[in-house]
């Protein structure tokens, strides 16, 4: 039998048999290091945030410090660790295994993308340490600030402009894969839910980035020529810059979002051993998302000045997405009814996945009317409740996917105990952490400062708690992870009973992942 | 994939006219400049570029001679584009 992917001899030895290597089972967990690597950082950064915010006054830093850091964690978080996170780890780990191919359609061009992405991320990263000292603005780079501030903005736009080109590629190369490399008998309606909604995902990387790419180059060129595309007082206007930033940014949330639900679909019916429930409902929820996703971007600019006539439009639109996210949770609770549910790590980070992420689609609608945005804009209720979208949704999809498919990628079992325990201590944390901030913000507290009033300092004390605990799971979790690749039981190529084509490969997976192509004649979700 | 697909071979004289035709537009573009139109302005600088990406995507990239597919796909993509424009505007033109 050929060697797994992970003992695989090459051209090259060493650090290089990965690095220049054109498996997309090596290519993913390549981006899992530099994703996984990023994620700690960001999550110290907001760490530290929160310790700042302990107690009124300064606790431990400046505010100019402050500002630099939840810049930083917001470029690191959201460039380097969510955008790539599911897509490029899972995405490019997996896709080709659950649709019966051998790789990617382009695998070079594979390789390139994380290449971009390493270059990219330093070059944003680069900011930090050479001239006028860490940018300050926001990863949101909002105009007119952006042009204005001394601080180095510069290498941040531009590693974001790179990182983009990453996303690009990616897409491109998943969305040919679709298109031309399933597997004999696999038809559209046969694919499972997670290349889904990679698919979807993929158009999104390839249509909006573009738009975000162009809208940094134009902030590049105010800065440096003084061209003025945003500036007032050349006639510029600076909420073009906010819509043309947020006609990326919003669908930018489903490139987050969308791969997360897949893997949620995934994880759902293993543990149920029952079909999923609404299999072409999941299907065209997904599609929708994605394309009235492009449509709503106005609803990070209630404030900001637009027409009236836009702010109807937007509103009314931004509730429409909220009917295909809606169609999913019901169809995975559905999922779950009169099942035979098999309690295991990977179903309680999902089943928590659609608790938190409840919280933060429903948050979502108060923020989406008009009357209520006005009253808790840039409050920390906008803060609580992308986290519980993003982290909530992205987060604890990525770990109950890291937990469903560890044993397939390492061939080893991690320790179920530590698992179980550490995501019960980061749920606790986490809802420790954000929860209060759904208060502050109704009760006024701003977001991006480091002083507040002293009123606030009781919630905010439960919420630093929170992070503190937080950390600690994530601590647990990813030790225990660590440990298992290494030392963990020997794991079946099926342990949990799935009936996608990744679970008929022995794990870890030999390098061209399947002897013999396989020929679907099934439904992807059945079970014996 | 079938032979005929690969079969079209555009002349080095299609080729040329098309060139010709996206740099009087391009010339087009510059000088429609000098007339104040006013809401229309954007509206003419948009216009003269779908026009030349039309022509690049047709001849240059061969939609033309691509399968009804693709075409599908790519007039999809130009309707969520219209779409994203005409939003937009909802909000520049109604201040
Ligand atoms: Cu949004």
């Amino acid at each position: 039998m050929e060697p797994n992917y992970l003992e695989y001899k090459g051209k090259y030895k060493g650090i290089f048999a990965w690095i220049f290597s054109t498996d997309h089972k090596r290519i993913g967990l390549l981006y899992l290091y530099a994703v996984g690597a990023f994620f700690c950082v960001g999550a110290l950064l907001g760490l530290l945030m929160k310790l700042e915010l302990i107690a009124p006054d300064k606790t431990i830093m400046e505010a100019q410090v402050y500002n630099s850091v939840f810049t930083l964690h917001g470029i690191t978080m959201i460039f380097l660790v969510v955008i790539p996170g599911l897509p490029a780890v899972f995405g490019n780990f997996l896709l080709p295994i659950m649709i019966g191919a051998k790789d990617v359609a382009f695998p070079k061009l594979n390789l390139l993308s994380w290449w971009v992405y390493v270059f990219g991320a330093l070059l944003a990263l680069s900011s930090q340490f050479m001239g006028s000292g860490p940018p300050d603005t926001g990863w949101t780079f909002y105009a007119p600030y952006s042009f204005q501030t001394q601080s180095n903005v510069l290498p941040a736009v531009m590693g974001a402009f790179v990182l983009g080109f990453s996303s690009i590629l990616t897409g491109l190369n998943f969305i040919v894969t679709m298109h031309r490399m399933r597997a004999p008998g696999m038809g559209w309606f046969r694919m499972p839910l997670f290349p889904w909604t990679l698919y979807a995902t993929a158009w999104i990387q390839l249509l909006a980035t573009p738009i975000v790419g162009i809208t940094l180059l134009m902030i590049v060129a105010e800065r440096t020529l003084g061209i003025g595309f945003f500036d007032p007082a050349k006639g510029g206007d600076p909420i073009l810059y906010q819509h043309l930033f947020w006609i990326y940014s919003h669908p930018a949330v489903y490139i987050m979002i969308l791969p997360a639900m897949g893997a949620i679909s995934e994880i759902l019916p293993t543990f149920s051993k029952k079909p999923i429930f609404g299999y072409k409902a999941l299907v065209f929820s997904s599609l929708a998302i994605a394309l009235v996703g492009y449509f709503v971007w106005g609803h990070h600019m209630f404030t900001a000045g637009m027409s009236g006539t836009a702010l109807y439009a937007f509103s009314f639109l931004t509730f429409l997405v909220a009917i295909p996210s809606a169609i999913k949770v019901f169809n995975w609770v559905s999922t779950l009814y009169k099942a035979s549910i098999d309690m295991q790590t990977p179903f309680y980070w999902a089943t928590s996945f659609i608790f938190v992420f409840m919280i933060g689609g429903f948050s979502g609608l108060v923020l989406g009317a008009l009357a209520t945005n006005v009253h808790v804009h840039d409050t920390a209720f906008v803060v609580a409740h992308f986290h519980f979208i993003v982290f909530g949704g992205v987060g604890y999809a990525f770990f109950g996917a890291i937990h469903y498919w560890f044993p397939k990628i390492w061939g080893r079992m991690y320790d179920v105990k530590w698992a179980n325990f550490g995501w019960l201590t980061f749920f606790i944390g986490y809802l420790a952490l954000y929860g209060p901030m759904f208060y502050l913000g109704l009760v006024g507290m701003p977001r991006r400062y480091f002083d507040y009033l002293p009123e606030y300092h009781g919630p905010n004390i439960l919420s630093s708690l929170g992070a503190i605990v937080m950390i600690g799971g994530l601590a647990i979790i990813i030790t225990n992870l660590i440990i298992s690749s290494r030392r963990g039981e020997t794991a079946k190529a099926n342990p949990w009973g799935g009936s996608t084509l990744e679970w008929t490969v022995p794990s870890p997976p030999p390098l061209e992942n399947f002897e013999e192509i396989p020929v679907v004649d099934k439904n992807p979700y059945e079970y014996k | 994939m079938s032979q005929d697909e690969h079969k079209h071979v555009v002349s080095y004289k299609t080729y040329t006219i098309i060139l010709i035709n996206l740099l009087i537009l391009t010339a087009i573009s510059v000088a429609v400049t000098e007339i104040e139109l006013g809401p229309l302005t954007v509206f003419m600088a948009v216009f003269l570029a779908s026009v030349k990406s039309a022509l690049v995507l047709i001849y240059f990239m061969h939609l033309k001679f691509d399968n009804a597919m693709y075409k599908i796909m790519v007039g999809l993509v130009l309707v969520v584009f219209v779409i994203v424009m005409v939003i937009t505007f909802l909000d520049y033109n109604f201040r």
